[in-house]
């Protein structure tokens, strides 16, 4: 008989191991798939994991390509996991992040064609702006009324998604487009475009602000006391209102952080990599971030880390769908067993097997 | 060439391997933005590019990388491909645009073809078919057919190819029974089986017996059947398995001809950057067969109507034509000139609602 037994403290060991063991039990279970498929198996993980960083016809292209989607995961994931630590759900990133684009590109596009220097600047304070105030209406409606954060940041997901139809058709619509949907390029705008700071690295504003939010988050949780109050708040809601934690404060201040965080990812990524708002801008950034913020355990360090492993399946997936011909949809399957895995070997963390009739 | 080139690590070599790897293989790249298996537009695309390999034989290697989102993804999976040594490659959705300029600004000697867009350079072409063509004879059979005069129409995104459907579609409709309506639903999706068989029960619903799809996936067909009653036009492929009903017939892009073609060009070396736009006369908008479920008299004129349109002899949009506020447009016999059928992004006399801006 198998014992499952519940440890009188989550294992430190097992937090770290898990994620390494979710790693390798994916790329035994997808090497499997991937043999089903009639693909030679370790080529396919060979091409995930490791050409993207070191082939040498592709390596030179892909790895700055790495530091470019890592960077918005990483930083919705860092403003997630602060209001995942305290037990507050936000699922609706991926509404801040297009809301945050909106804004961010509504502020420059109606000064156009504005060279001015604090252009940018601007545009970046509109990005945050808009996404915090889109994760405002689920936080007052939390606090003011009690509704639930999941269903109401959720739901608004889709209404970001219907405005972001609504104004690449309308409102920011290119006037030289010849009527398509979609507003100006800011790649062919200079002092509105978000270009890499060093040639070939990959490195933009927006990895600039994701390696700053983790850093933030890291003294945010381990030396400043409002980070303690939102792990208590998450850990034992009584005992932090006993010691004076105002939990609607608490609220506020996780939504906030995270709807600001996802704005100025998708502001970041409006005038960078994507280059305009479109009606499919939105990538799912916002929901892979999710993933992301539970793949490094809610700590800043792990979301780096996390982030950076989620761009490799992204990027090596693409390139296994290009070199030997595997299905998208495989892909998507591969990314899901990494957190299935994950989420599975988690048991490990909190409880021991034991072996035999021990006393259960 | 250029792939054995990045391949060889002594560059110094290059030029002689050059010469000796000459009978190398083309390599053309495909870029989807649905799925292979989406039984609509990217299916399509893809027979396009087996029926090249089964031209070409040995002589070509094809690759292709599908459910490509039109965002900044688009642009790596493009660069992606260049870099994987493509000689030319296809960019199959409008949103493909800015990124195939942008990757084909960086390799010049690879020649891009992206469809349905308006930017062109040296090395990228675009193409496009007169899909309205075709959405004339679906809006004469429409027209014939509906007994609630009662016509939904799912459409995808507000752009001018889609516009221009509509307005053929609802013009011969109309010609045909004055007391046609058009409901119009903007599904904002070229592919999402769920939210087009929404819109389509959601028109049946309010009494539609006709449904037209100006998208991908045959969610719509599936959504008829099961309501009965209702017809519906296969969209870019045949989607014959829905027929004799609800489907009566079909618009059937046909990109293989166009495909080998450009491909073989890119063999001979005779590639140039060109603006194709061809419709029922070449065959890339293809008639699907109309079934048993359509009268022999509509079925003849529908035929007719297609002959006239082959032949050059008729235009879909031959004036007078007024635009929905009331001002003409095309005077009596005048016909719609390119320039204004390309940047369409107006409804025509008597249809209902706004274009969504």
């Amino acid at each position: 008989m198998i014992h499952l037994e519940k440890r009188p403290q989550p294992s430190q060991v097992w937090t770290v191991i898990t994620p390494v063991l979710a790693v390798i039990l994916t790329m035994i279970v997808g090497g499997m798939m991937f043999a089903a498929l009639g693909k030679p198996p370790l080529e396919a993980i060979r091409t995930i994991f490791w050409d993207p960083l070191f082939h040498p016809q592709f390596a030179g292209y892909s790895r700055p390509q790495l530091l470019v989607k890592a960077g918005p995961l990483i930083l919705i994931a860092i403003g997630l996991s602060v209001g995942f630590r305290a037990g507050i759900w936000n699922i609706g990133a991926e509404g801040q992040y297009i809301m945050g684009a909106i804004c961010g590109a509504g502020a420059g596009l109606a000064l156009y064609p504005s060279e001015s220097v604090l252009l940018f600047p601007m545009m970046v304070i509109a990005g945050a702006l808009g996404g915090w105030a889109w994760s405002m209406i689920p936080a007052i409606l939390k606090t003011k009324f009690g509704t639930n954060e999941i269903l109401v940041s959720l739901m608004l997901v889709y209404v970001a998604e219907s405005i972001l139809a609504s104004v690449s058709s309308g409102l920011l619509r290119n006037p030289d487009g010849m009527g398509f949907p979609g507003s100006r390029n800011f790649q062919q705008w200079d002092a509105a475009a978000n270009r890499e700071l060093i040639a070939n690295t990959g490195m933009h504003w927006g990895v600039v602000f994701a390696l700053i939010a983790v850093i933030a988050a890291y003294v945010l949780f381990a030396r400043h006391i409002r980070g303690f109050q939102i792990r208590l708040s998450g850990e034992a809601p009584r005992a932090a209102r006993f010691a004076g934690v105002n939990p609607n404060r608490i609220v506020i201040f996780c939504l906030g952080t995270a709807g600001a965080l996802a704005g100025l990812a998708g502001l970041f990524e409006v005038t960078g990599p994507a280059g305009q708002i479109s009606i499919d801008f939105n990538s799912g950034y916002g929901f892979t971030a999710i993933i992301v913020a539970f793949l490094g355990r809610l700590h800043p360090v792990g979301i780096l880390l996390a982030g950076l492993l989620m761009a490799l399946t992204y990027i090596g997936g693409e390139l296994a769908q290009l070199m030997l011909g595997v299905p998208g949809a495989s892909i998507q399957l591969f990314q899901g067993m990494l957190l299935f895995f994950l989420l599975a070997t988690d048991v490990f963390t909190n409880y021991r097997i034991r072996f035999g009739q021990g006393a259960a | 060439m250029k792939r054995r080139t990045l391949l060889a690590s002594a560059a110094a070599l290059s030029l002689a391997a050059g010469s000796a790897f000459a009978q190398d293989k083309v390599k053309a790249g495909f870029i989807y933005v649905g799925p292979v298996g989406d039984g609509g537009w990217t299916y399509e695309h893809d027979q396009g590019r087996k029926a090249v390999e089964a031209e070409l034989g040995d002589a070509v290697e094809t690759v292709y990388q599908e459910s490509v989102p039109e965002g900044a993804d688009a642009e790596r999976a493009i660069t992606q491909m260049a870099l994987s040594g493509a000689d030319i490659i296809f960019t199959t959705s409008f949103g493909y645009m800015d990124p195939t300029m942008n990757v084909a600004a960086k390799f010049p000697d690879v020649k891009f073809e992206h469809a349905t867009g308006f930017k062109r350079a040296d090395n990228v072409s675009v193409y496009s078919a007169r899909f309205y063509e075709g959405r004339a004879i679906q809006g004469h059979i429409a027209g014939k057919m509906t007994k609630t005069n009662k016509i939904g129409y799912i459409a995808s995104f507000p752009i001018p190819e889609v516009i221009r459907g509509i307005n053929s579609a609802y013009l011969h409709a109309k010609k045909v029974n004055p007391d046609v309506e058009f409901s119009i639903v903007w599904a904002y999706t070229w592919f999402d089986p769920a939210k087009e068989a929404d819109a389509a029960r959601a028109l049946i619903d309010n009494g539609a017996d006709v449904i037209l799809q100006h998208t991908d996936s045959t969610a719509p067909q599936a959504a008829a059947q099961e309501a009965g009653n209702v017809i519906t036009f296969g969209q870019a492929s045949d989607m014959a398995e829905f027929g004799p009903v609800p489907r009566v017939s079909s618009i059937i892009d046909n990109w293989a001809p166009y495909y080998i073609d450009r491909v073989k060009a890119v063999m001979d070396g005779t590639w140039e950057s060109t603006d194709t736009w061809d419709g029922i006369s070449t065959g890339m908008v293809g008639i699907g067969e109309i079934s048993s479920a359509v009268p022999a008299d509509v079925k003849a004129e529908a035929l007719a109507l297609k002959d006239a349109i082959a032949a050059g002899d008729y235009h879909p949009f031959t004036g007078p034509i007024n635009k929905q506020d009331g001002t003409p447009w095309l005077a009596e016999g005048e016909t719609a000139s390119d320039g204004d059928l390309l940047g369409m992004n107006f409804y025509i006399e008597g249809l209902t609602g706004d274009v969504p801006n």
